[in-house]
């Protein structure tokens, strides 16, 4: 991983296609917005724009992190992990007896896993959650002496700790592979993260002009198999586009896209379980629109893992 | 001066850490002397609650607290007196040259606002403990300022009674209707009254 490495004239063009797509999507929302005649339709509308001006602020703090180069984008995911994780650790019911614990992985664990990517140490990156903190954490909490609910506890916060730290920290772990003939890993990064968001804009975009039978309603009403398809074919053709900024063929990047994007819905479906058990819609209200940080990478989270081991597999 | 840069930063760091939601549920946030009271459950209450005041009504707002514990180190008394400039009151009551209803009616007397936990100490976050009778004599004193019930919700969890090192978690806080004593009403009716309002806030 270099320092200060700078963009390559490809990284560039992808970003100023992201900025132009954003600038048809703002007109897009202010021609809607003259046109919506009901109540409802300006509501959503209004929501609409709200997620459109969040996207703006969202691409301009990705694109300055990822200009930065490698540490600018490590300290990016890392600062998105320690908001997730609040997010998350706020609505689980811990108790007292966690407080240490948990002190732990706010301030322990997650500058720890984020190291180990600046240092590129692949070993202890890979099992320092899964194996270190694991078997660390459940003890930390049998000392403080409370065994109401034990197990529970022990697991909705080893499940936090996986998914918004262990799990997040992959997507910026992509820039420490060495991959054969191809250096431009900062390409890779802003491939995983389009394809995947993208993918979400496109579900919610079929979802709400095509949207009829529901995935799984008593998960989110909002899930629908047409924007999950529409959503889904329309996201891995423009991940096939994208090839020329990745180390895969137009047909491997297109099986990359496919999976990524189920994966991305995946993740979706299952964080919206989660809320939908503790009784909230979003996660967070941090970004307008959208919700909390939580509601905007889950999707990441479940892509970035698979994207980066298969990754590693077949092409380094 | 030097004090009131240190309330800022405390404040600011507060707000980080806590990352409290401010709502309102029936207050509109105006300028004029009240008294806010809470439960009470952390450290961190206090500040939390202070930071999340206008800036207009930070400076005139000053917060109730245990001269036993604010009294006893330096830093301690530095922070109570000189940053936060509380109305340190005995809360064993005893002492009569010290009468804590005293000391909060001249503070109200000079125009500043209060913020009181008239639960006395901190719980441990689960309820609302009965409240001490301080309040209802300085609402007897002081009829015409208003209480405002505000409702602190997981701080307790962010920093716990006992506990040194934060967790940060996020935090609300919830401002209710402004609440005045009643022509006649007793100070048991009063004080399950107010203690009930801030409890419906919940």
């Amino acid at each position: 991983m270099s320092l200060g490495f700078s963009l390559t004239k490809e990284t560039i063009w992808l970003l100023e296609g992201v900025g132009a797509l954003l600038l048809v999507a703002s007109l897009v929302g202010i021609v809607l917005g003259r046109r919506a005649a009901t109540d409802a339709a300006r509501a959503t509308v209004a929501n609409l724009n709200a997620r459109i001006r969040a996207w703006w602020v969202m691409v301009a703090v990705f694109a300055a992190a990822v200009a930065m180069g490698a540490i600018g984008s490590t300290v990016l995911f890392a600062l998105l992990s320690f908001l997730a994780l609040r997010e998350f650790v706020t609505l689980t019911p811990t108790r007292r007896g966690d407080h240490m614990a948990l002190f732990w992985i706010f301030f322990i664990v997650v500058p720890f896993q984020y190291l180990l990517v600046a240092i590129e140490w692949y070993g202890l990156f890979a099992v320092f959650i899964p194996v270190w903190a694991f078997l660390f954490l459940p003890a930390r909490i049998a000392v403080s002496g409370d065994a109401e609910r034990f197990l529970e506890r022990a697991a909705k916060i080893q499940f936090a700790m996986m998914i918004c730290v262990y799990c997040v920290s992959h997507v910026p772990a992509l820039l420490m592979l060495d991959l054969k003939g191809y250096t431009n890993n900062a390409g890779l990064l802003l491939f995983l993260v389009i394809v995947v968001q993208m993918s979400d804009v496109l579900q919610y975009v079929w979802g709400k002009t095509l949207g009829r039978h529901k995935v799984a309603p008593t998960i989110s009403p909002s899930k629908t198999w047409e924007g999950l398809i529409g959503g889904v074919l329309s996201a891995t053709a423009l991940g096939s586009g994208l090839w020329w900024i990745t180390p895969f063929t137009p047909l491997q990047a297109a099986g990359m896209s496919l999976l990524i994007t189920i994966l991305g819905f995946a993740g979706g479906l299952t964080m919206s379980a989660i809320k939908r058990d503790s009784g909230v819609k979003d996660f967070g209200a941090l970004i307008e629109g959208h919700g909390g940080v939580l509601d905007r990478i889950d999707s990441l989270c479940f892509a970035g893992p698979v994207f980066f081991h298969l990754t590693r597999y077949y092409f380094a | 001066m030097g004090g009131r840069l240190l309330a800022g930063l405390i404040a600011g760091f507060a707000r980080l850490l806590a990352g409290a939601t401010v709502r309102y549920a029936g207050y509109k946030p105006a300028a004029g002397q009240r008294i806010y009271f809470a439960n009470h459950s952390s450290h961190l209450d206090f500040v939390v609650l202070w930071s999340a005041l206008p800036s207009t009504e930070r400076s005139k707002t000053r917060p109730v607290a245990g001269s036993d514990y604010w009294d006893n180190s330096a830093i301690k008394r530095y922070l109570a007196r000189e940053v936060f400039r509380a109305v340190l009151v005995d809360r064993t009551g005893k002492t009569k040259d010290r009468n804590p209803v005293e000391d909060m009616v001249a503070a109200l007397d000079a125009g500043d606002s209060l913020i009181i936990f008239p639960e006395g100490t901190r719980g441990d976050g689960t309820a609302i403990a009965p409240f001490k009778s301080g309040v209802f004599h300085v609402a007897t004193r002081k009829p015409d300022v208003d209480l405002v019930p505000v409702m602190i919700e997981n701080l307790n969890r962010i920093l716990p009674k006992g506990e040194v090192v934060p967790v940060p978690l996020l935090s609300s806080i919830t401002l209710g209707p402004p609440l005045r004593l009643g022509a006649g009403e007793t100070k048991e009716d009063f004080l399950a009254r107010i203690r009930g309002e801030l409890e419906r806030l919940g």
